[in-house]
């Protein structure tokens, strides 16, 4: 059922994605695979969130036990080992820089992260966590070529080292980080997990209603159909 | 005595159920095409009744709207869904309309005596344009603001009253909160009481002359001794019962795209709408969703934007005038000779085309394509009278014909 799910999925997306997008998505993306029902990859990402995100980034749409519940931990885990001394386990995700410091430090605001995944795409997301690379003439002393000029700095440099762009345009290594590269990319592919969780919750519920309505909608066929059939027979004949 | 006795001697209710359902006699040869204008009436139950809902958490304010729309996704109980089945709604909405309507084209349902039926009919895709196009404003995500300020802003090129009539809409220099308000007030309350409106008489006149069938015969002309057509069949229970098979068909596929791809690829929910709305930043493509593209297209495709946005109005006020530019005596595209099923064929391409062309960049050999099926569109409609009266018709049945 799934795999049938994940082809005709598949399928769809591929022949209605809107060129609008395709057409200008130049960049060669990194795929990445999106797996929700993966709890483990989710709190991993979750951590690396809280760490390294929500300093800079709210994810102000997204409730802290709401998370919790979905990610398979009590509340008092989520107070343990995902939130900072000050909130409450039914607050959203804020943080307390203010914008207008953000504005001169960054030169741009961080923006909010809830549905980034939604607006982004996660290969995207992927991509950009891959692809931060030095640079001497940004203020921060990366750039990011998936997300030219972005005045982010590469949060991630102690686990993944760092990159430079070649004139080829292409990244090759110049320092190694605490973490091999597969390493690094789990952690990427567990973040951007996290933040495709964030972007829609509600899509747990939505994958798994889906396949009872279908079941439902088909039982139902097989009754309002012979009951047509029937009807009709002094019609058809 | 039975409470429907007392019912109806006050109160014409079974007299209403026979006249609209149970002897309301519909052709016996409806083919597949002809689910659609049910299922029309499901989607505006199922838009209302979940429009409803999203209004009870929803927050017409620029400063609150995308989160609200994002607290409905997440906090509302069923919220997601409510918001899944009327945003999948819209565009099935469309679907089904743009279907039901090339029907009418298929089989000569806009003809002399449905005249009023397509009139009412068009009104109601008139009305539905514009509801789509303000409920599309209210997530207040980038496309939502982007859109509204560039179609908007086509008012403007109306000489003279132009900038003043824009201005005057939007309530403010730009889009913003004025906008955001009164576009709320037209969505949920205006605009679905002229749909209701319109579409009471819409079903009102057909069933006053009753409803055209794939063979375009007029079933009326052929009665029983009790005044009953030969050819027509009670809506209930022969159309209810085949009805209810299309629609669970309809909600299936419905379904399948509401639970496993809400944004269906960018086209139901576009990927910049989940970017709030920043009048500072505008989207390196401003597309309209996917119903509006080929009026788009015709738009972009005339240079200048006075005569881009006439050539927009006019192709769709050519579209009431279908009944009297057909002068063919024949309504079904069965009988029709080759120069209509030529004429229908390339129409259908072109709008098509100019649907694709809508969504891509106005560039080089776009534009250029976009103007020769803008000009297929409106030949269509301006040579009609020509080679529907030179066509070489066939003869058609006293009856209708077994499929």
């Amino acid at each position: 059922m799934t795999k049938v799910t994940t082809v005709l999925t598949f399928l769809l997306t591929f022949f209605t994605t809107n060129p609008a997008y395709t057409a200008s998505a130049q960049l060669q993306l990194k795929p990445v695979d999106i797996d929700l029902s993966d709890k483990a990859s989710l709190q991993r990402g979750a951590r690396t969130f809280m760490n390294y995100c929500l300093t800079c980034h709210s994810a102000s749409y997204m409730r802290y036990n709401r998370m919790g519940k979905d990610l398979g931990l009590t509340d008092e885990q989520v107070k343990a080992s995902l939130m900072f001394a000050s909130e409450k386990v039914g607050e959203t995700m804020t943080i307390a820089m203010r914008p207008d410091d953000a504005k001169k430090w960054f030169g741009s605001i961080p923006p909010d992260l809830s549905v980034i995944s939604r607006a982004r795409g996660a290969d995207w997301l992927y991509s950009y966590f891959q692809t931060f690379y030095l640079d001497n003439k940004k203020v921060m002393g990366t750039n990011n070529s998936t997300f030219k000029n972005v005045g982010m700095p590469h949060v991630l440099w102690q686990d993944q080292g760092y990159l430079q762009k070649g004139t080829n345009g292409d990244l090759t290594r110049l320092s190694e980080g605490d973490l091999s590269k597969d390493e690094y990319d789990e952690m990427a592919r567990d973040l951007v997990n996290f933040l495709a969780y964030i972007g829609e919750p509600s899509k747990i519920q939505r994958l798994a209603l889906g396949k009872w309505v279908l079941i439902y909608l088909a039982l139902f066929f097989f009754v309002a159909y012979p009951l047509k059939k029937v009807i009709w027979e002094d019609i058809t004949k | 005595m039975r409470l429907i006795d007392w019912i109806d001697a006050r109160f014409p209710a079974t007299k209403f159920v026979k006249a609209h359902l149970s002897e309301y006699y519909a052709p016996r040869n409806f083919n597949f095409w002809y689910y659609f204008g049910f299922l029309a009436l499901i989607i505006l139950i199922l838009q209302i009744v979940t429009g409803i809902f999203l209004t009870m958490h929803y927050k017409p304010d620029t400063a609150l709207a995308f989160a609200s729309v994002e607290y409905i996704m997440r906090d509302v109980p069923w919220g997601w869904l409510i918001r899944y089945l009327h945003s999948t709604g819209a565009s099935a909405f469309f679907v089904v309309i743009y279907l039901h309507m090339f029907r009418g084209l298929l089989y000569g349902s806009y003809k002399e005596p449905r005249e009023l039926v397509w009139i009412f009919g068009m009104l109601i895709y008139l009305t539905l344009m514009a509801e789509a196009f303000m409920g599309y404003l209210l997530p207040w995500g980038q496309m939502s603001f982007w859109g509204a300020q560039v179609i908007i802003s086509l008012f403007g090129a109306i000489p003279y009253i132009g900038e003043g009539l824009a201005l005057w809409i939007r309530g403010d220099f730009v889009v913003a909160d004025a906008t955001l308000n009164r576009f709320f007030a037209f969505h949920v309350i205006a605009l679905p009481l002229v749909l209701l409106g319109l579409v009471v008489a819409h079903i009102t006149a057909l069933h006053e002359v009753g409803s055209n069938n794939p063979d375009g015969v007029d079933i009326k002309k052929t009665k029983d001794g009790q005044g009953i057509p030969l050819d027509g069949i009670a809506f209930h229970p022969y159309y209810s019962s085949k009805d209810l098979v299309g629609l669970i068909v309809f909600l299936f596929i419905f379904s399948l795209i509401l639970f496993y791809m809400p944004e269906f690829g960018g086209w139901f929910l576009e990927k910049d709408n989940f970017i709030p709305a920043n009048p500072l930043q505008t989207p390196e493509h401003i597309v309209p969703l996917w119903y509006f593209t080929p009026f788009y297209a015709i738009l972009r495709a005339v240079p200048d934007k006075l005569f881009g946005v006439m050539a927009m109005g006019g192709a769709i006020v050519v579209l009431f005038l279908i009944p009297w530019l057909d002068r063919s005596p024949v309504r079904s595209i069965r009988y029709r000779g080759p120069l209509f099923r030529i004429a229908l064929t390339i129409f259908t391409i072109s709008f098509l085309a100019l649907g694709y062309l809508g969504t891509q960049p106005a560039t080089g050999l776009y534009t250029s394509l976009a103007q020769v099926f803008s000009v297929l569109y409106f030949s269509f409609f301006i040579l009609m009278p020509i080679y529907t009266s030179l066509d070489k018709d066939q003869p058609v049945p006293q009856r209708v014909t077994e499929k």
